[in-house]
């Protein structure tokens, strides 16, 4: 009996070292998808799975320029601002061997519209889409929209008569739990076509040999499989123990870990988040203080000096271990309206910034809470630390208070925080989306974000009259003026921009994008 | 026994009814699930809408009654993560869970009452002691660490073993499992030591200690006078009388090794109900948080039940004191 055991258990292990195709592409990050539905939920992580299968009339290629995907051109129409003309890719099929056509483009957008859909708002100045002919659409809006297609790479289309028959036209009921055939079953043009998903398990997709790029894209990838893997230290395992070829969400503190193994690399490119503080400036006295009867925060000195006493290269060495940019303003890089010089604007100069205090009359500093999420942003915690005692040096002693995001982001939407960490991202590339939530003063669809209490009623109005400014020039111009009002009243405290990991194999060929979105047919694989 | 047994099943209604509210006054201090739900381009309306859709808008008092009245029958609402009903999600998850907790449970018994035996038994033996220093290890070590320490060696720097998840799986009606393909028991190789290993120097400890007890009981000297066997001497008669406390604990312990499955479920990527449970705090999922808290509290209180009923069949005392009116 005690050999028996041995000799199983000695199968047991050699057995481990099971062949895997060279093609296969083992890929984890720490969370999955919430829904296959391509309307239901508008989050990184489902779009990134979706992205494989389903496509947008445009998507964002590794550099986040525009690229044509299932629309092969696209312009305003001549004499009408209001209307965009896109031309759709002919030949394309869906996995089930349907046509793609503008009918399925005008159904798949009435259907991202419905009240269910969670990309109703990116997409709610479109009042009408209309097929002009088999491969043509218009898209109306209800003023001049110059950015609309920014807020297309992550539409999804799907095939008209595929959902009608299913029964799963309207978009599924996330919140109310309802789970429809869309839920859990796909039909896209997309590169690859799923096999197989247990939710928050394992997903497995194979290559679509009918794409219509196939030719074009690498697609080296023959089968992916997907599993999501939380624990920060076994996702690291895995890929040192060469169970997993491609790894997202990579902890900061493993980089050089799994780069000093043979065979496997580690690539960086900067993200699109920025990271800052915010302050409360409008309230006429804050809680968290031990000023009574003013608001310290209200005085563009002071917010000006708790900004110079921020040392961003320190974070960037001690905190963040080199993955970071320090950062000068709250727009990523990729931004339309970034320039280098305003993010060159923030330096640390201690002794100015208590000069500043000073003749704001609070040379002998004061104190306030600072608010702090402890598991959204890449060592949050550790920068809201190294700022405590950053701001100590000019006599602000800041009380750390830091909490999970659940609690945290909360706090700022209430407006029951003075002093805050919040991290922006840019999916349309362009600052109006920035300004939209969080310069423009907060009503309930706008300026959401913007827990500052700041509110200029001719920069709303610029703000807002950004939407439908076709002259680009003079649209750019307004965004510089908008940006500079943002510098100039130390509105927030940038603090960096984040640097983006991927872990992979060395077999794995792909750079890191800036959105987070690997798209798997760019990927090669050498053998 | 009958009147027995019902008075421990009120008792543990009680018990349930305040583990509840426990559980759903603690919700509110978890976080805000609607910012979870919506991405950052929501409005102020939409935070309403679905604030009451999920009538979160509504008192503590009614949204606890009205999660027990729809649990009464079997409803345990819809995940706000997955957006499916809380009871599927469960039924999927739980036999990961079950599997894993039954290999660990299997192995934390058998060994440990081995262990616990052969310690008792050679007390001053080199092997016996050394046992006894190891076993403080599976004592102090923190599961996590355990875990981690397990995949450092035999995935990463062996390569032995799978660092994560249940291998290929078999699906046999409702149930998932791992036990029938060579890759599933690799999978469960680590994990089942990972969660077994404090019970089962929990349960070697106390089987030594009883067996000591019991050995110097008067019995056992007479059983030795009468020329019986060692080895009837010590399984019989001591083995037999040192399994009440035994099984006592090793009741509550099955509980625990279901409960704490949490810890050792995240380090491996388990995909069982206690993942679950730590996705459904970081995300303030609270119907899949309310529904396993009470699935567990309805574990651990039927699992005493059981213990208290098995009792009756193992010491003959305890039925001729119930006789006796007590």
């Amino acid at each position: 009996m005690k050999l028996t055991m041995a000799t199983m258990l000695g199968a047991l292990l050699i057995s481990t070292a099971a062949p895997i195709s060279a093609e296969t592409l083992r890929w984890a990050r720490s969370g999955d998808a919430l829904t296959l539905d391509p309307h239901a939920q508008n989050e990184g992580p489902t779009h990134t799975i979706r992205h494989q299968m389903y496509e947008p009339l445009i998507i964002r290629d590794i550099s986040g320029a525009f690229e044509p995907a299932l629309a092969t051109d696209w312009a305003p129409k001549a004499g009408d601002p209001t209307v965009w003309v896109f031309n759709l890719r002919q030949g394309v099929k869906f996995h089930d061997g349907a046509d793609f056509t503008s009918e399925d483009v005008v159904f798949s957008f009435e259907r991202a519209k419905q009240p269910n859909s969670d990309m109703k708002e990116l997409i709610g100045s479109i009042t009408e889409v209309r097929a002009v002919g088999e491969y043509s659409v218009e898209i109306v809006t209800d003023g001049p929209n110059p950015i609309l297609p920014s807020n297309l790479t992550n539409l999804f289309m799907m095939d008209k008569g595929w959902t009608e028959a299913n029964n799963t036209v309207n978009v599924q009921d996330f919140e109310g739990g309802e789970i429809t055939f869309a839920t859990t079953n796909v039909n896209g043009t997309g590169p690859y076509v799923l096999s197989n998903r247990e939710p928050d398990v394992k997903t497995v997709m194979t290559r679509n040999e009918a794409y219509w790029g196939r030719d074009q894209f690498p697609l080296e990838v023959s089968e992916i499989v997907y599993t999501p893997i939380q624990n920060a230290a076994t996702r690291v395992a895995a890929m040192l123990s060469g169970e997993i070829d491609f790894l997202q969400d990579m902890p900061v503190q493993d980089l050089e870990r799994v780069n000093a193994v043979d065979g496997l690399v580690v690539k960086q490119a900067p993200q699109n988040r920025v990271i800052f503080f915010g302050m409360n400036q409008g309230a006429a006295d804050i809680e968290g203080d031990n000023v009574d009867g003013a608001n310290p925060l209200a005085d563009v000195r002071v917010r000006k000096a708790m900004s110079m006493a921020i040392n961003r290269d320190a974070i960037r060495q001690v905190v963040m271990r080199g993955q970071s940019a320090p950062a000068g303003m709250i727009a990523p890089p990729f931004v339309n309206g970034w320039t280098a010089e305003m993010d060159a604007e923030s330096s640390t100069d201690i002794e100015g910034a208590k000069a500043l205090m000073a003749e704001a009359g609070y040379g002998d500093g004061f104190s306030i809470r600072l608010d702090c999420p402890n598991d959204r942003y890449v060592n949050d915690e550790g920068i809201c630390q190294a700022a405590v005692g950053m701001l100590g040096q000019i006599g602000v002693k800041v009380n750390l208070d830091a909490k999970p995001k659940a609690q945290h982001f909360p706090l700022i939407t209430d407006g029951k925080t003075d002093f805050y960490m919040l991290g922006w991202g840019v999916p349309t590339y362009d600052s109006e989306y920035v300004f939209n939530f969080l310069v423009h003063s907060r009503e309930s669809d706008i300026g959401t974000w913007n827990g500052t209490g700041f509110a200029d009623a001719d920069l709303d109005g610029m703000i807002k009259s950004l939407a439908s400014n076709t002259d680009l020039d003079a649209r750019n111009a307004d965004i510089a003026k908008i940006w500079r009002v943002v510098q100039d009243e130390q509105l927030y405290i940038p603090i960096h921009h984040q640097v983006l990991n991927w872990g992979m194999s060395e077999k794995v060929g792909i750079e890191v994008d800036a959105e987070d979105q690997p798209k798997v047919k760019y990927f090669t694989m050498s053998k | 026994m009958l009147a027995f047994i019902i008075r421990r099943v009120l008792q543990s209604a009680l018990v349930l009814l305040i583990v509840g509210l426990t559980a759903f006054s603690m919700f509110r201090f978890v976080g805000d699930p609607v910012d979870n739900m919506l991405g950052q381009e929501r409005t102020a309306q939409d935070i309403e809408r679905l604030r009451e859709q999920l009538g979160l808008d509504q008192s503590f008092p009614v949204q606890y009654y009205k999660f027990l009245s729809e649990a009464a029958q079997g409803n345990f609402g819809v995940s706000y993560r997955q957006g499916r009903p809380v009871a599927e999600i469960l039924l999927e998850r739980a036999p990961a869970t079950l599997e894993l907790a039954a290999v660990s449970g299997l192995l934390a018994i058998a060994l440990g009452i081995a262990f616990g035996v052969f310690t008792a038994i050679r007390r001053n033996g080199f092997l016996a002691n050394f046992i006894m220093s190891a076993s403080l290890i599976g004592v102090s070590l923190p599961t996590f660490l355990i875990g981690i320490l397990l995949i450092y060696v035999f995935s990463v720097e062996l390569g032995w073993l799978p660092s994560f998840g249940r291998g290929e799986t078999v699906q046999i009606g409702f149930w998932s499992t791992g036990l029938l393909t060579a890759s599933g028991l690799k999978a469960l190789i680590l994990p089942s030591i990972t969660l077994g290993l404090y019970q089962m120097t929990l349960i070697m400890r106390l089987v030594r200690s009883e067996m000591l007890e019991v050995l110097r009981q008067d019995y056992i000297r007479f059983a030795r006078a009468r020329g019986l066997r060692d080895r009837a001497i010590n399984f019989r008669h001591a083995l037999k009388n040192t399994m009440v406390p035994v099984i006592t604990v090793i009741g509550l312990q099955v509980g625990a090794i279901i409960a704490f499955a949490i810890i050792t479920e995240t380090v491996f990527q388990w995909p069982g109900v206690g993942l679950l449970f730590i996705n459904a705090v970081q995300f303030v999922d609270i119907p899949v948080m309310a529904a396993y808290l009470m699935l567990i509290s309805v574990m651990f209180v039927g699992i005493n039940l059981i213990v208290d009923i098995l009792y009756f069949f193992i010491d003959p005392r305890l039925r001729v004191d119930r006789a006796g009116g007590h």
